[in-house]
């Protein structure tokens, strides 16, 4: 059993994005989700599929500053993937009175609701990074999500000099801000 | 659409602002913009907000690519089983452990009472059972025998391999590295001196056979020709660890003029009469995808097609990716050594759709056609 030392210390791990800790977490618990799922007419890659979509939503919950776990993290990920895996099922048709409580659950249905939200804004970014084209796409992609500098960007695209490449970029911030933003409100 | 450079001006201020590269007296300045003109107050909002999601588009993504290098590393290891069964390491081995020894000890009871009536049955029974025992035997070494004899025709099948195999004017090859090195099948170059590549572009190439291994049954050609611009990266990766059962395969290659794609599956760590060296795979592969590179769902290459089985529909067989590695470390210890660099590093493929996939490696998958200067018996 592990000591509520060493759970605490793999959340703030988890938080930080250190790669040891998410990989405890992850040996510690897809075995679980992985027969959880097979048991309730799943295969592997649903497993692989909703495991990891539950760690993403235990990611993104950690780094709020708000958070507090009030319960084990394999309870949680439990919890977090039958919720997943009985939507899915239901989407599917395929719902089952008869999925079984293997594991305790607690209820996560606001933090569901937070990932959800996270889920449709994550697709929209994508959606709207894609309709950017190139050069646009790779210019955003460089500055804002690698974070290289101006200069970098500037001989990787072949721009004469720094200033081109963020007069650029600026144009392409402008567009991409018009289009999440169009999405973004519909879905309001 | 026009953009005002004054406009450019304003958001490059926003930024700097946002990202607090702004000096004292500038930030002063602007936050009294800010308070007096709503447009460019709403103008920082929105730029925070969508600084935001990208942080956090861009957090995800990276969270997600790591969590999918973990997968693969502990399924590499071991500590995850690729299986649609549910694994005996959950409860019921909690359960064991926990009743582990009451559980011995009762089977050590159950054991010895065994072993006790056994003894009991061996001494009371009738002394004509051994006959039977004995006849038992014979048919068993019958059994063997007619294995024995159906190996052997199984070798035979083995040793006329080259007659079974029908490629023989071309096949399939694909980059092993970025400098224009294609791997193939030694037989689809069998007694031939030259070769040329085709791309699934329909441009032809000179290449030079670099090597030929008749055992391993692969061979390296290099593009030779001026006109060939070599590319960058290679989308895909070449795999040195093994496969497991079931695994979902796709390849790409040439059974006609026009690249071909196909789909299966591994059927067998082992290939034809138990050669280590292959795997058996459910697909259906025609003449001229010998040669061809085999990719597991991810993009990596696993193997690489070689030969068929004539009679079953559909049984084909491939050379693991490891051999590669082995065949290349040959090349270095040869007597003309070639040092080649394989393509190890990830492959950037690994989570795209199955046709984005094939569009990268497309480009990478040569018709190999090879001719004889002389003509050949």
């Amino acid at each position: 059993m592990k000591s509520e030392y060493t759970e605490q210390l793999l959340l703030k791990g988890l938080a930080n994005n250190d790669s040891k800790a998410i990989e405890i977490i992850y040996k510690d618990n897809f075995k679980m989700i992985q027969n959880f799922i097979i048991n309730n007419n799943g295969d592997y890659d649903e497993a692989r599929d909703i495991f990891q979509e539950a760690m993403i939503a235990l990611y993104e919950k950690v780094q709020s500053e708000s958070f507090v776990l009030t319960c084990k993290i394999n309870t949680y990920v439990y919890s977090v993937c039958r919720r997943l895996w009985l939507k899915r099922l239901q989407s599917q048709g395929k719902f089952s009175n008869q999925m079984e409580f293997v594991e305790e659950t607690v209820p996560i249905e606001d933090d569901i609701e937070i990932h959800e939200k996270r889920n449709a804004e994550y697709e929209i970014m994508e959606r709207a990074l894609s309709s950017l084209g190139e050069p646009c796409k790779s210019l955003i992609e460089g500055y804002y999500l690698k974070k290289m500098d101006m200069q970098a960007i500037a001989k990787e695209f072949g721009y004469t000099n720094a200033d081109n490449a963020k007069n650029q970029k600026y144009k392409c911030f402008m567009r991409l801000k018009k289009l999440f933003f169009s999405q973004y409100n519909i879905g309001e | 659409m026009s953009i005002q450079r004054e406009d450019i001006a304003m958001i490059q201020n926003v930024e700097r602002y946002l990202e607090g590269k702004m000096l004292p007296n500038e930030i002063a300045y602007f936050e009294q913009l800010r308070k007096n003109i709503p447009e460019i107050d709403e103008m920082v909002v929105e730029h925070n907000m969508l600084m935001h999601h990208l942080d956090n588009y861009s957090n995800r993504l990276d969270f997600k690519n790591a969590l999918n290098d973990i997968h693969d590393k502990l399924s590499q290891q071991g500590d995850i089983q690729e299986t649609n069964e549910v694994s005996r390491t959950g409860r019921i081995v909690q359960f064991y452990n926990k009743y582990k020894r009451v559980t011995a000890i009762a089977a050590s009871v159950g054991g010895i009472i065994a072993l006790v009536i056994s003894a009991i049955v061996s001494s009371i029974a009738p002394a004509s059972n051994n006959n039977k025992l004995e006849q038992l035997n014979r048919v068993v070494a019958q059994i063997q025998q007619k294995q024995q004899s159906q190996g052997n025709k199984l070798n035979e099948v083995a040793k006329n391999k080259e007659e079974n195999i029908i490629v023989n004017s071309g096949g399939t090859g694909f980059l092993i590295n970025a400098e224009g090195y294609i791997i193939t099948n030694a037989h689809v170059l069998h007694g031939s001196s030259g070769a040329n590549v085709m791309s699934a572009d329909h441009e032809i190439y000179d290449a030079s056979i670099v090597y030929r291994d008749e055992i391993r049954d692969l061979a390296i050609l290099k593009i030779s020709d001026n006109d060939y611009t070599s590319i960058k990266k290679l989308p895909y990766t070449i795999k040195r660890s093994e496969m497991d059962l079931g695994e979902e395969l796709f390849t790409l290659g040439y059974p006609r003029n026009d690249i071909t794609y196909n789909k299966g599956d591994i059927s067998a760590s082992t290939g034809h009469d138990g050669d280590t060296l292959s795997y058996q795979i459910q697909m259906s592969a025609n003449p001229g995808n010998s040669g061809g590179p085999v990719f597991n769902k991810n993009g990596d290459v696993i193997g690489i097609i070689s030969t068929r089985e004539k009679q079953s529909q559909g049984v084909s067989f491939a050379i693991k990716s490891k051999n590669i590695f082995r065949l290349v470390d040959d090349l270095k210890k040869g007597d003309h050594p070639v040092d080649i660099k394989l393509s190890t590093s990830a492959s950037s493929i690994k989570n795209k759709d199955r046709v984005s996939q094939i569009k990268q490696i497309e480009n990478c998958v040569f018709l190999v056609k090879a001719f004889n200067k002389k003509l050949n018996k």
